[in-house]
Order: C-alpha cells, then sequence, then structure tokens
C-alpha cells in the first residue's frame, strides 16, 4: 500500500514535470489536420496520434528555417566563451583553493555574489557599452559579455572542487624539488581535468539557455542563437509553425537534458557549498 | 632554503586571480555602477550622450500605473511561485529519497524542465495555453471539470496564474535536487533516534527533518526568488505583459522602457527596483552560510 502511494507520487512529479516535453513531442510530430483541431471538440483526443506520424515539420525546421544556422552561432559563441571561462576562471579557482589563504575565501565569496546580480539590472547598461564598442547585433557582444555570468560560478565551481582534492601530490612534488610554479604548471592541469570538465559543461549550458543579452544584442535574424531565434524568428508573420517551433524545442532539449543528468551533483555542490558542509 | 618568485604563494595567487578580478570588476562592477548612474540621467539609445535628470526618472514611474503593477506583479509570481516550489520540493524530495524501479528514468524526466533553456519551455507552455487549441482546456472539458472556456493568457488574472505555474514548474526541479542533497546530509542516528522513540512520519518530516533542513531549503528558495524575480524570458514569451500590460513585471518593463522605448534612464530606474530582492537575498544567504559553518563545528 505504501509502496502504491510512492509510485502514484513518482507517477505524479514525472506528469507535471514531463508534460510540456510530451506536448513538444507528440505536436512535432502530428498532421497539421490532427494538430489544429480546436480543444472545444471534446471528440477529437489531442493527447494521440489519431492521424499517423509525419516528419513534415522537421523537414521544415531543417530545409525552410535558420535553424541550422541558428545551432551553427550558438556552437560558435559557445567555443569562444568556454574558451575565455577556462583561461580565466579555472586559474583563479586553484589560487582561491590553494594560495591565497584566508582573505581568498573572502574574495571566493564576492565573486560568488557577482553571479547573482541578474542580467536583467545589466541589460541596459550593456546596451551602451556594447553601442560604444560597435558590437552592436554581432556575435561578438555575446562572447564579450556572457563570461560575466560563467566566470564568477566556474571560478566558485573549480575553487570547491579543488578543495575536494587532496593536497598529498602536489605536496609530494615540491619535496621532489618542484618550485610552486612548476606545480601549478606541470602537476596541477592533471589534477584539475575533473573541474575542467565541469566549466566547459557549466558554460555550454548556459550559453544554450541565456536570452536576454542575445534579445537585447541581436536583432538580425541570420546572427540569432537557438533559444534566442525558435520563440521570437520561428514565428512566420502571424503564423505560428507549432510543429516545427516544438521539434526546434524538442532537439535543443535532450542533449542538454542528458548533460544535465551527468552532471547534476557536481553543479549542486556549487550552490550548496557553504549551506551544506561534508 | 630558496625562494624565488616562482615559489612565493601570494604572487603566484595575486596573479593567477587578477584576470577573473578585472573582468568581473571591468564586467560586472563598472556595469552595476552604471545601471544606478544611468537611473539618474536622461539617456537614450539614440545618441551617447546623456545629462543628470535627479530623481525625474524614479518620481516619473512612481506615479506610473503600469510600473506600480508590474512591481506588484514581481512580487506576486516571486511568492507565489515560490510557495509552490517549497511543497513541490519537499515532496518530491521525500519521494526521490526512496528507491524505487525506474528511479533513474524518473530523475531524467524530472530534470527536464531544469535543463531546457527557459524560451523554449516558455513558448511550449504558450502552446499548451493556446486560447483555441490548449490540451488544458480540452482535458477539462473532456473530464467534465469546466464547462465554460479559460482564456488562459487573455485573462489578467489566469495569465498571472499561468506565469506562476510555469515559474514553480521550471524552478520546483532545481530545488528538489538541493533538498535531497541536504537530506543526505542529515546525520542518520538522529532520524533513527526519532523511530526509537516512537515518532511517525509526519512527526518526523515537520519535527526532526524539515527543521535541520530549514538552511538548505531556504538556499533553494532564495536562488528561486532571484531566478523569478529577475526573469525576463517567461513572461515576454508568454504574455509580453500583456493583455494590455497587466501582467507586466519589472524586467519586461525595464526592456520595454529602455530597449524598445529607447528611454535608458527610465528602464534602469525600473531595473534598480529589483535590487532590494537582491539585497534581502544576500543577506540571507550569508547569514544561512554563517550559520551552517558553526553548526558544522
Amino acid at each position: 500500500m505504501k509502496r502504491l502511494g510512492l509510485y502514484a507520487a513518482a507517477a505524479g512529479f514525472m506528469i507535471f514535470a514531463g508534460f510540456p516535453f510530451y506536448w513538444m513531442l507528440i505536436t512535432a510530430f502530428k498532421q497539421n489536420r490532427d494538430l489544429y483541431v480546436g480543444a472545444f471538440d471534446t471528440s477529437h483526443v489531442p493527447w494521440i496520434f489519431n492521424d499517423p506520424p509525419t516528419l513534415e515539420h522537421v523537414r521544415l525546421l531543417f530545409g525552410q528555417t535558420d535553424f541550422l544556422r541558428w545551432v551553427g552561432n550558438t556552437m560558435l559563441v559557445v567555443v569562444a566563451v568556454v574558451i575565455i571561462t577556462v583561461v580565466i576562471a579555472v586559474p583563479a579557482g586553484y589560487s582561491l583553493a590553494r594560495l591565497t589563504g584566508r582573505w581568498g575565501e573572502r574574495v571566493g565569496m564576492g565573486i560568488f555574489f557577482t553571479y547573482l546580480i541578474p542580467p536583467t539590472l545589466l541589460f541596459i547598461p550593456f546596451s551602451r557599452v556594447v553601442a560604444l564598442l560597435g558590437l552592436q547585433n554581432s556575435l561578438g557582444a555575446l562572447i564579450l559579455v556572457y563570461p560575466t555570468i560563467t566566470i564568477p560560478f566556474c571560478t566558485w565551481l573549480v575553487m570547491g572542487f579543488m578543495r575536494t582534492v587532496p593536497w598529498d601530490i602536489e605536496e609530494q612534488a615540491m619535496i621532489d624539488g618542484y618550485s610552486r610554479l612548476a606545480v601549478i604548471l606541470r602537476v596541477a592541469p592533471r589534477l584539475i581535468l575533473p573541474g575542467i570538465l565541469t566549466v566547459v559543461v557549466f558554460t555550454f549550458t548556459l550559453v544554450m539557455q541565456e536570452f536576454v543579452y542575445a534579445l537585447t544584442f541581436i536583432s538580425s535574424v541570420d546572427r540569432m542563437t537557438v533559444s534566442l531565434g525558435v520563440p521570437i524568428a520561428l514565428v512566420r508573420g502571424d503564423v505560428y509553425h507549432w510543429g516545427s517551433l516544438m521539434a526546434a524545442a524538442l532537439f535543443t532539449s535532450i542533449p542538454l537534458a542528458v548533460v544535465y543528468n551527468l552532471f547534476i551533483d557536481r553543479f549542486i555542490q556549487g550552490f550548496t557549498m557553504g549551506a551544506v558542509k561534508g | 632554503m630558496r625562494r624565488t618568485l616562482a615559489d612565493r604563494e601570494d604572487v603566484l595567487g595575486v596573479a593567477m586571480l587578477a584576470p577573473a578580478l578585472a573582468y568581473i570588476v571591468l564586467l560586472v562592477g563598472v556595469p552595476f555602477v552604471l545601471a544606478i548612474l544611468l537611473s539618474f540621467s536622461n539617456a537614450s539609445a539614440g545618441s551617447l550622450s546623456f545629462e543628470w535628470a535627479g530623481w525625474r526618472n524614479y518620481a516619473a514611474i512612481i506615479g506610473d500605473p503600469i510600473f506600480l503593477r508590474a512591481l506588484r506583479n514581481t512580487a506576486i509570481v516571486t511568492i507565489g511561485s515560490q510557495v509552490l516550489v517549497i511543497v513541490l520540493a519537499t515532496a518530491a524530495a521525500q519521494v526521490f529519497r526512496a528507491t524505487f524501479r525506474g528511479k533513474h528514468l524518473a530523475r531524467l524526466v524530472l530534470l527536464l524542465p531544469w535543463a531546457v533553456p527557459v524560451s523554449l519551455a516558455a513558448i511550449a507552455w504558450t502552446w499548451i495555453f493556446d486560447s483555441t487549441f490548449s490540451v488544458l482546456n480540452w482535458t477539462l472539458k473532456a473530464t467534465h471539470l469546466m464547462h465554460g472556456w479559460l482564456y488562459w493568457l487573455g485573462d489578467p488574472g489566469l495569465a498571472l496564474a499561468a506565469i506562476i505555474i510555469v515559474q514553480a514548474w521550471r524552478i520546483f526541479p532545481f530545488a528538489t535536487v538541493i533538498v535531497l542533497a541536504g537530506l543526505s546530509s542529515i546525520p542518520q542516528d538522529v532520524v533513527e533516534a526519532s523511530i526509537v522513540d516512537g515518532a511517525g512520519f509526519w512527526r518526523r518530516l515537520f519535527q526532526v527533518e524539515l527543521p535541520l533542513l530549514l538552511p538548505v531549503v531556504a538556499v533553494a528558495v532564495l536562488f528561486g526568488v532571484v531566478y523569478t524575480a529577475t526573469d525576463l524570458g517567461v513572461v515576454y514569451i508568454l504574455t509580453g505583459g500583456g493583455p494590455a500590460n497587466t501582467t507586466q513585471v519589472l524586467p519586461t518593463l525595464a526592456f520595454q522602457r529602455g530597449v524598445l522605448g529607447a528611454d535608458l534612464g527610465q528602464g534602469a530606474a525600473i531595473a534598480v527596483f529589483l535590487l532590494p530582492f537582491l539585497i534581502v537575498f544576500a543577506a540571507l544567504m550569508l547569514r544561512l552560510a554563517r550559520r551552517a559553518e558553526v553548526g558544522a563545528r
């Protein structure tokens, strides 16, 4: 009886969380005459395929929209932001964990709080900065601005990660005659590699999800990212192509969901550090 | 003992931290100050020069019913969705701490709302709430729970409810995972002692576990508050602030006035009203972190 309640509750949460994705899936593959039947017609069940599924919307999405171009733009921004973030945040995180001692803890806390300053507060001054630099309507604006979100969080992640790595290996290297700098250059990268992987993954998910800055800085359809182009520019005139829209949302969500599922524990560590210790 | 520059930890530490600090100061610190300065100026998107305007922008928005409504909506949406999140996340954490078949799949599905980009989730919900094709309306009608018709995004009250549902939907998986992490850090002997003492499930939940979980739940909620209060995407895509500006929140109104309307000064002033939310958040967060540290010793 207790088991039954457990399964019922789990199913309830799964339905609430997963229902929009089921709805994306079924919309993406339904024929139009099956899709656009008003909800007032209770005899036509919208939850299932009443006609055979179709690939028409997917074909439209890949063949006649800018979707693939947006995917390309997004990947370009991802690569650039990942490089900037790794180069800047990884040494900073290592430094906070190993080199700066007590004042580093304060700085680390301060850096983390900057992560909480939201894009919706900064997009107005940024629009001014971006205009001054002549980066309006270019992916360069996104590459410049996105690290303001990734660097604080990733510095914090790497710092937390390095604190869980035992000090022995670096200590042994120093006993063996390495200078502190040589330890950082030759020994630390190997130790920090899993941390770097987390940074890459977090940056990837963040760039995929960001909407506010993209909406503010990018106005040409051919320069949009996926998260901006799909909701804003896939609407042709007043006509919503719901099938293609949902296909785009679905295809973008799947890789992100997989990545989240693999890295969830690392992210959570980053968020709860300080509140949950040990 | 030789001490060259390559062995000075303080020097190396500063050198490795410097690029990150420089980036943060230049591209978070300076814009942050600029946001506040702009809110006291008559800057517009058209020209780069601007003049001091004193409190004029603030006076203008405080007398503006649309702004007051946006301020109220921000509070309603934030509080409403976070209350839902607390209830859902504590309940879901109780379910997902148990072991059962298919748990991995269930966890994957539970995490979907958090993984999907906000804007894409919002467009999916826009379709779910569609005025003609809403599957919710069909289901309510087919199960005879509803006889009329719900214009989800066309009625101010319902639209606000829809926004709260979507915000709670996208935050609660995150909160659940954080609460789960907190549950696993509760010392097992405390829980066992309460069982030995004869405490049932509810008593254990409310008198033993929830008090111990409080710092963790608070962290989850406070992140949720920041994510919801400062979110632009959900409202922008679901309702665009409509119908007739009744569902504007501070971020969408700041965008409308500051970016679309090119009145940077007023947009900045509206966005600055988000600060109280954030300052309260930061203060609470620091306090909880300190309390947890004391508790850990």
